[in-house]
């Protein structure tokens, strides 16, 4: 039987696998605007600007209920966290203020080349900041070098040592390129021009073997890096299976990447992803912050949790229609034909 | 800088920022709305020009309000730990109503805003109408965590220890419908005479243009309804102020003895030393029928508590000065604006009326964070009020001053090219209208 502080943690995993399947991939889109190189860079970072538009601001709330849950339910985790995390959780922020600004600001800003440039950087740049910073907590939420007094919730670690380490930058850089790997996929899909189609299955496998190394580099470095994960993925009876799971899904989502079987490769990317954060989640339980803090021992009380969950429960009938009439709307079938670029901004054209 | 010091000018000025942008993305859409509206009805192109219009620049802000309310989402942890640790249970249903909120509005502009060629025209306007919802509840919620902060309920504390935490009974604290009430109005109060201001000069250069008269007609209207109501719920806070927080009430008023038939004070230099308000023009025994309905009503004062237990007097009495002076200035104009529309059955474009609206642009901002001066220095020293102090509550890491300054940098930075940008999109006549 599922308790209810669990249960809040599964929406939270099930919110953060969404978050990076939807908003991790809108920091993808900046990723790539930032090595948009070719003849094509134009339209390829007009690509991903039409993307984006419509969706990056819902996707971003992800992230919010992440947070909000947090501090609600395991209150003294979000004390723990952006105690000891200051520093990278700052430069995340700064980040997604940046990349949401510099975005914005760019569609409506005058449209020379200039300004344009000027702004694509701030937003490229941003989108590689933000999801390495992100991973970078992550990381160094599982490494178990962050303690704290469970009596008093005192943190007992300095503000740099629990990140500033290579597990957690090796992390947050594979964050980085799951990212640019399920951007890269979804735009292929995104166009019917077959050369940019080509420029974006180019990146996409880049970003996939990408993602291989940077899965064993950080596998290699949880032996000393974060040995709690390292057991779980190491000796549980589940793990070795679900690895191989994980390994295979990996390899036939570059093998269709290969053979140009986009629309499968669109399914694959994202089951990949969410393999890698479940199999994450699994290993890390039952710490929420290890190796201190487990789930049962920062719920808030059951009278707080219940509550909650009917929220969430309600929430989930209103917000499930909703997102997917967004996603209908943007990125249904009926899409390509209609889109106008005057509708979404696109690149200065410097022939006129 | 002390390190408390600068986590309170960070959180202050994160606030101040962000509220500006949200103010917009919870009002604009009403704008909107009306615009649109009027356009499914009347089919006149220039209503549709002018929701397109408003939904760019509501777009800038938007955005920049998203991202500047995620800032302080974590900064509520980054600064306040202690406090999060205590209170993020019990506040746990508003913040999370208030995500939901903001979902539905994040999503629903999304389909507002790029959506004009690609959904149904009822089903745009509906979306609008989320739009509008999504941000209000939003900023109820948000307003309700606050109140909690001010009149904090739904728990006991046994031993030191919270224990049984009731997050629906916090959520209903006894603070949390004045304060709420307020700001809504205020929001759309603000936006209302903001708007009408721009369209108001605009039309003073180019007066037959249509599109700034249907905007000016808009904008005034509403400006000038939530005008009207906004006494009324002054008076609801007011009371429940006197009623729950007299010390932050007394540093409104800078009365510093305890008294019957205490005068309501306009101006004046409170003096913390001596204790004493100065130069104050009073009126007799207003504050006591303000505060409680009755001429005779018993004003505590602030030498009532130890010194280390009032707010900064001189700030939290100045703003509140200042809310009430901007609150004031804009129900006249609103009231000007329906008598000269009523007596002359035309839209009030009266040269000085055009040109008191636009000294009227700023008013409703500055008096929304002239009411948060009130209400968040007013509460001090206490984070959650007469339970934690501010000073308990912040984070143990070391130079704050530097997260302060890079964010404040930043956010100098992102408010002038939003204005910039304003500046290009809104303040612009499209040439079409030109005559009537």
């Amino acid at each position: 039987m599922l308790t209810l502080e669990l249960s809040v943690a599964c929406v939270m995993l099930i919110s953060l696998i969404v978050y990076l399947l939807t908003g991790g991939a809108d920091f993808g889109g900046g990723i790539w605007d930032l090595f948009a190189t070719g003849p094509r860079a134009k339209s390829q970072r007009t690509l991903i600007t039409q993307a984006i538009a419509p969706i990056w601001e819902a996707n971003h709330v992800w992230l919010i209920v992440i947070v909000v849950l947090l501090f609600v339910a395991f209150p003294v985790a979000f004390a723990t966290i952006s105690t000891a995390l200051h520093i990278p959780l700052t430069l995340m922020l700064i980040g997604i203020v940046l990349r949401g600004s510099a975005f914005v600001f760019r569609t409506y800003d005058v449209q020379s080349d200039t300004t344009h440039r000027r702004w694509s950087r701030v937003f490229a740049i941003a989108s590689v900041i933000t999801p390495v910073m992100l991973g970078i907590t992550l990381g160094a939420v599982a490494s178990g070098t962050i303690h704290v007094d469970v009596e008093n919730g005192q943190v007992e670690t300095d503000f740099i040592s629990a990140w500033f380490a290579p597990f957690p930058f090796a992390i947050g850089f594979f964050t980085l390129t799951l990212c640019a790997l399920l951007a890269a996929v979804y735009l292929t899909l995104e166009t019917e021009d077959p050369e940019l189609q080509e420029d974006f299955r180019r990146r996409a496998l880049i970003a996939a073997l990408s993602v291989g190394a940077m899965a064993g580099l950080s596998f290699i470095l949880s032996a000393d890096g974060a040995p709690t994960i390292r057991r779980g993925l190491g000796s549980a009876a589940w793990s070795i299976p679900f690895q191989i799971l994980t390994g295979a899904v990996a390899l036939w989502a570059i093998w269709t990447i290969w053979k140009r079987q986009f629309r499968l490769a669109r399914v694959l990317v994202p089951i990949q992803v969410i393999l890698i954060v479940f199999g994450w989640g699994l290993a890390q339980y039952p710490y929420l912050v290890t190796p201190d803090l487990t789930f049962s021992n920062t719920a808030a009380p059951d009278a707080v949790l219940r509550p909650i969950l009917i929220v969430l429960g309600v929430g989930g009938v209103l917000l499930v229609p909703a997102f997917w009439y967004l996603y209908a709307v943007f990125k249904g079938a009926a899409r390509k034909t209609e889109q106008t670029e005057e509708e979404v901004g696109t690149y200065p054209d410097n022939s006129a | 800088m002390s390190d408390l010091l600068a986590a309170r000018a960070q959180m202050a000025m994160s606030l101040a920022f962000h509220i500006i942008f949200a103010v917009v993305g919870i009002a604009m859409p009403l704008l909107m709305v009306i615009a649109e509206g009027m356009w499914l009805k009347t089919r006149e192109e220039v209503y549709l020009t002018l929701a397109k219009q408003w939904a760019k620049g509501t777009a800038i802000m938007f955005a920049v309000g998203a991202v500047s309310g995620t800032v302080l989402s974590f900064e509520l942890g980054l600064l306040w730990p202690e406090f999060m640790a205590y209170a993020g249970p019990i506040i746990g249903m508003p913040f999370s109503l208030e995500g939901l909120a903001f979902f539905l509005e994040a999503i629903f502009l999304g389909l507002y805003l790029y959506g004009w060629d690609r959904i149904p025209k009822y089903a745009h306007w509906f979306a609008g109408m989320m739009v509008l919802l999504g941000g209000t509840f939003s900023g109820i919620f948000v307003v309700t965590a606050n109140a909690w902060m001010n009149t904090p309920t739904g728990f006991s504390i046994v031993n030191g220890e919270v224990t049984n935490v009731d997050p629906i009974a916090a959520m209903l604290n006894p603070s949390a419908f004045s304060q709420a009430l307020h700001m809504t109005i205020a929001a759309f109060l603000a936006v209302g005479f903001a708007v009408a201001g721009i369209h108001a000069y605009l039309l003073r250069r180019d007066p037959d243009n249509l599109f700034h008269r249907r905007a000016f007609a808009i904008a005034l209207s509403v400006g000038t309804v939530f005008a009207i109501l906004q006494p009324i719920s002054g008076d609801i806070s007011a009371k429940k102020v006197a009623k729950y927080q007299p010390i932050k009430l007394a540093a409104m008023e800078a009365q510093w003895e305890t008294e019957r038939g205490a005068p309501l004070r306009i101006g004046g230099i409170p003096d913390e030393d001596a204790e004493e308000t100065r130069y104050a023009l009073e009126i007799p025994k207003a504050l006591s029928f303000l505060a409680h309905s009755d001429f005779n009503a018993e004003i505590i004062g602030l030498k009532e508590v130890p010194r280390e237990d009032r707010p900064p007097v001189t700030i939290v009495h100045f703003a509140f000065q200042i809310m009430v002076a901007c609150g004031i200035v804009l129900i006249i104009a609103g009231l000007l604006g329906g008598w000269l529309t009523w007596k002359h059955k035309s839209l009030p474009t009266q040269d000085w009326y055009l040109r008191f609206v636009t000294l009227c642009t700023p008013l409703g901002f500055i008096a929304i964070e002239a009411g948060w001066t009130v209400t968040e220095v007013g509460r001090q020293p206490w984070v959650i009020y007469n339970i934690m102090r501010t000073a308990d509550a912040v984070t143990p890491m070391p130079n704050l001053v530097v997260p302060f300054v890079s964010f404040t940098v930043l956010y100098i930075f992102l408010s002038i090219i939003v204005f910039v940008l304003m500046r290009r999109h809104i303040f612009q006549s499209p040439h079409s209208y030109d005559t009537l």
